[in-house]
């Protein structure tokens, strides 16, 4: 805005405006409910979280495995049939600390969002290379503390509490 | 540039309503890998540009275009998704070869409506929410007044619409892809119970699961892939103001216009004649006739005519979604046009199986977007 303008036209308004109904205007709330198949990929990689077991899948071709598990490799578009497990440790990629939550609250201890790439592969596959990593939470650990190349490990939730989910793992903390 | 663009491989998955044995993008996998195969492509070295057609709130997903280049070997490719129905899709692909920029171009389409838990309420949340959406109404009701305004002004009857349902459903009988295969007898179809009056709920296809990916190419690479190209001799598209309030109701203004744009391009001047089959939409039985008419193959209000005399029969002068169409196979929603395309490519390929049309050369595929929508596309294909 320049300072030459002195005077602006129009009316201003006010919150209360909207609550007195001055200001109309229509509300609606979405209805959305989906249930998504997690097929062959994610849906191993489910039942392995419920075992308390991170799976991968390997693709012979380019002796990479992925995490988490796919039917196809998305670098040589070969089917990737062999499924192995990783190890529940693993190494901080990047990480953030979060001070707003997912409703949009703003809190004083940080939630702590972190890729973590995990520790080599299992005997079935130890030549390969474990591409990307898991995308998990961080826990028991001082936020000012965290650092990139920091040492973490899966905290499960107790077996019988699992039920085939991402939060299976509870979150990371640092070994 | 480069003029002619082909179809060049075909492939498709699911085709079921329900398919909890797989994810939306194993799906899409299974109908690449066919499809590149059937072109004898690898999509890593020799497809350049790919097209995907997806709606978010079909997904589930924000920005779903994120989600789509790992399973159509697509990633760190030119890329980008598109929504619409499918043959805009293909509009985009065809559009994309005659840049002369690429010469093979994927393009893909799907459906996973058996993951959408409140398809109805997610559909109505097309209408405008400040107009119509306060009305909560079930968004069938647009084509029941659309139904009722076309019976008025065209003079077509019920028995006419119930007998595209009866016929379609009766080809559908010999494509292995069709989910809603069934010998009906008119009254059947008309005692089902009632939709959104006059469209009873036999009249109304139902949502399926599938995936359709095709690859498509400039005519001088087509010859290297495929001794059967599809040519995609035209295609056109048109949407009117979506406005419940002001729309043509009888008539498809919109489709009138694609079906113009299309033609043009492929040099038709008399569809009936010079085109030898149609697969067009029957989302709703009264929309195979009100559609016949908007693309010029017969005049208004003679299509109910043509489909009580059997022209529009598998054995008819002007066979319509031999098919089975939308209401026989199922509907794919985005990914309905790119189905009707794949089955209009089959038969000009000679590969449709126990429904294959004997010399057939020009084909015509148009799809709609669906209620509460006023677009669509329009394409003629050659072999």
């Amino acid at each position: 805005m320049t300072s030459r303008i002195k005077h602006f036209p129009g009316t201003s308004l006010h919150e209360s405006d909207f609550d007195e109904g001055k200001v109309l205007f229509v509300h609606d709330e979405l209805k959305a409910n989906y249930a998504w198949d997690a097929g062959i990929g994610i849906g191993s990689y489910l039942a392995g979280l419920k075992r308390g077991v991170i799976l991968g899948s390997y693709c012979a071709h380019c002796r990479k495995t992925v995490v988490p598990p796919r039917v196809v490799c998305e670098w040589c578009f070969h089917p990737m049939s062999e499924y192995v497990p990783v190890k529940d440790t693993g190494t901080v990629n990047t990480f953030s600390l979060c001070y707003v939550t997912w409703d949009v609250q703003r809190i004083t201890e940080p939630e702590i969002p972190a890729v973590i790439m995990l520790d080599g592969a299992s005997a079935l596959s130890e030549s390969s290379v474990v591409m990307g990593g898991i995308l998990h939470k961080l826990g028991e650990v001082d936020p000012q503390k965290v650092h990139i190349g920091m040492h973490v490990q899966a905290v499960w939730k107790p077996e019988s509490e699992r039920e085939g989910a991402i939060t299976d793992i509870l979150y990371f903390k640092p070994i | 540039m480069n003029e002619r663009v082909a179809i060049a491989g075909l492939g498709w998955a699911g085709f079921r309503p329900k398919t909890p044995d797989v994810s939306y993008k194993e799906m899409i996998y299974e109908a690449a890998v066919r499809a590149y195969n059937d072109a004898g492509v690898d999509p890593r070295k020799d497809i350049e540009s790919f097209v995907t057609v997806a709606e978010d709130f079909h997904e589930g997903t924000s920005i779903f275009d994120e989600y789509t280049p790992d399973q159509l070997g697509a990633a760190m490719k030119s890329m980008h998704t598109i929504t619409g129905d499918g043959l805009h899709g293909l509009a985009t692909a065809v559009m994309l070869i005659r840049t002369g920029q690429f010469d093979i171009v994927a393009l893909e389409g799907h459906s996973k409506a058996s993951n959408i838990l409140t398809l109805d309420t997610i559909t109505a949340y097309a209408q405008d929410p400040v107009l119509n959406r306060p009305l909560r109404l079930n968004t069938h009701f647009v084509a029941g007044m659309e139904m009722n305004r076309y019976l008025h002004e065209s003079g077509a009857d019920e028995d006419a619409c119930a007998g595209v349902v009866v016929k379609n459903r009766r080809n559908a009988l010999k494509n292995p892809l069709a989910s809603f295969a069934a010998s009906l007898s008119l009254d059947e179809v008309l005692a089902s119970p009632p939709l959104a009056l006059p469209i009873g709920t036999a009249e109304s296809a139902k949502p399926v699961d599938g995936a359709v990916v095709m690859v498509l190419a400039s005519e001088k690479v087509a010859a290297t892939l495929t001794d059967k190209p599809i040519w995609i001799a035209g295609i056109g598209w048109c949407s009117d103001s979506p406005s419940l309030e002001s729309r043509a109701w009888a008539r498809l203004p919109y489709i009138e216009k694609a079906a113009r744009m299309a033609y043009r391009q492929a040099g038709i001047t008399n569809p009936y004649r010079e085109i030898h089959f149609a697969e067009i939409d029957d989302t709703y039985a009264y929309k195979e006739l009100q559609s016949l008419e908007a693309l010029g193959v017969c005049g208004f209000g003679q299509a109910g005519a043509l489909l009580k005399d059997g022209a529009l029969d598998p054995d008819g002068e002007f066979p319509v979604n031999v098919s089975g169409g939308s209401l026989g196979v199922g509907h794919l929603l985005d990914a309905t046009g790119l189905h009707r395309a794949l089955e209009t490519a089959l038969q000009l390929r000679g590969e449709a199986g126990a429904h294959q049309l004997e010399d057939v050369h020009v084909g015509l595929v148009q799809s709609w977007r669906g209620v509460p929508t006023t677009s669509g596309a329009v394409a003629v294909l050659m072999n």
